[in-house]
């Protein structure tokens, strides 16, 4: 009995087709939302920021306990001394974005008509550097997302509050990471919607698969599995661009660069659908 | 009940054969056996079968529980093709699958497919 549920629900979670064909991004939005609320309805909307720990009261303890000493407070010192070092011509970062760089978090990844291309923080970052002289920093790890990280905490707290404006350009992007998203890809033939959407709160092996909702609220992150592979108080630190990297590798399918075209527009995309989100980085991560 | 009548009629399977050949029984059976635990090894194997991802099956540890659990096999697949055809590519039943397939992108050998489907028929 309970087997042939099983099977039931699954075949329905696989019939409710995520979105109506040309559905609009806001519409793609609030339905995306709407089916994490009526799957989670004890999880409170901002708690949807806490990524697999806002469905699950065991490791949610755990996690809770780690975040009491957290792991990555030397690295986001660092972070912040490296964003507020001026640089050899005696600029700092704070000269190249609004606000000098504090509590804009919530506003990337933007659309720049001027260009026609996507922004993220990360890629900022580097254009800040070089456009003083300075050499680009590695992306995806390190030095940068320890002042990514950095920058994103002093938004904790602000929504995220993407816009994907009536441009024929931008609407390309976010086409570009919908389809991304919801493409299978790989040897295992898996898109990352079958993991984080239809499968959310499903065990893959010991791993629980957290629901999408509140994705790109709490990066950069600092992975325990990333600190333990490297040395020093930085090895934690991993993008967002990262992580997608890891999860295209997993299924077998070929991984993309830390700010590739293909990962901008998956971090517009996947970004917009959580836009309401409180930013709560980083977040700490097994 | 159907178990029952397969046990009985592969018992008078044996007998016949036993009687024709005394030594074509237990030598099957024995081969059937080590066909099932091979199986059984590549079902397991993370980086070929790797079913317990997604299926409890069997004694294998931390299964996941995306899929259904393999139990009962036989009352719900009693044609051994018809599981074999399930493993070998899922997406002929439900074309939207998150249950790779195995058979068209290679990532386990038609053999392989063939033991574990002996080892799952077992469960
Ligand atoms: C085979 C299943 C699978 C697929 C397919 C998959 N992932 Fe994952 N992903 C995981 C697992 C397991 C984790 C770790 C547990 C968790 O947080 O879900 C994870 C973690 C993540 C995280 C970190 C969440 C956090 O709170 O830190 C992000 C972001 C993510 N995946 C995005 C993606 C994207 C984007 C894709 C497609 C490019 C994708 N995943 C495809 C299994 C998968
Ligand atoms: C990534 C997840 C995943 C993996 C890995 C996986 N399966 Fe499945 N399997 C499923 C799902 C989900 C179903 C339910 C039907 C569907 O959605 O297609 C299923 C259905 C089945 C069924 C049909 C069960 C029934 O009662 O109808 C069999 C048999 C099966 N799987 C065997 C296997 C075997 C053997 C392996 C490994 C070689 C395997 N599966 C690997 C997810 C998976």
């Amino acid at each position: 009995m309970k087997k042939t549920m099983l099977l039931v629900s699954a075949v329905c979670m696989l019939a409710t087709a995520p979105f109506a064909a040309a559905s609009t991004p806001e519409e793609d939005m609030q339905a995306f939302r709407q089916y994490f609320k009526d799957r989670y309805p004890n999880t409170p909307f901002d708690d949807f920021q806490n990524g697999v720990y806002s469905i699950d009261a065991s490791r949610r303890i755990e996690w809770e306990s780690m975040e009491e000493f957290p792991p990555y407070e030397i690295g986001l010192e660092i972070g912040q001394q490296a964003f507020e070092k001026p640089f050899a011509n005696g600029k700092t970062y704070a000269s190249c974005f609004r606000n000098g760089g504090i509590n804009i978090r919530q506003h990337y990844p933007y659309f720049d008509a001027a260009t026609g291309q996507i922004k993220t923080l990360e890629g900022e970052i580097n254009e800040c550097r070089v456009k003083n002289g300075e050499k680009a920093l590695k992306f995806g790890s390190g030095e940068l997302a320890a002042v990514s990280a950095y920058m994103a905490s002093t938004s904790n707290g602000s929504r995220i509050n993407v816009v994907i404006p009536n441009d024929p350009r931008a609407l390309e992007w976010y086409d570009r990471g919908k389809q991304h998203y919801y493409a299978k890809r790989g040897q295992l033939n898996m898109s990352c919607a079958d993991c984080h959407y239809h499968y959310a709160g499903y065990n893959v092996r010991a791993d629980l698969l957290h629901p999408a909702l509140g994705d790109l609220s709490h990066f950069p992150v600092y992975r325990k599995k990333w600190e333990a592979r490297g040395n020093g108080p930085l090895a934690g630190f991993g993008t967002s661009h990262r992580r997608f990297n890891g999860c295209n590798k997993q299924v077998r399918a070929k991984g993309y660069g830390a700010q590739s075209d293909e990962y901008k527009a998956l971090e517009y995309f996947l970004t917009f659908m959580s836009n309401g989100i409180p930013i709560n980085a980083p977040g700490v991560r097994q | 009940m159907r178990k029952l009548d397969r046990l009985l009629a592969a018992a008078s399977v044996a007998t016949l054969l036993g009687a024709l050949n005394m030594i074509a029984a237990p030598s099957a059976v024995a081969q059937d056996a080590a066909l099932v635990a091979e199986g059984k090894k590549i079902a397991f194997n993370r980086r070929k079968g790797n079913c317990l991802a997604c299926h409890m099956m069997g004694d294998g540890d931390l299964p996941g529980n995306i899929g259904p659990p393999l139990i009962a096999m036989q009352a719900r697949f009693p044609d051994k093709a018809a599981l074999r055809a399930q493993i070998y590519d899922p997406r002929t039943k439900n074309p939207r699958t998150i249950m790779p397939p195995f058979g068209p992108h290679a990532i386990i050998s038609d053999s392989d497919i063939d033991k574990i489907t002996e080892y799952v028929w077992t469960l």
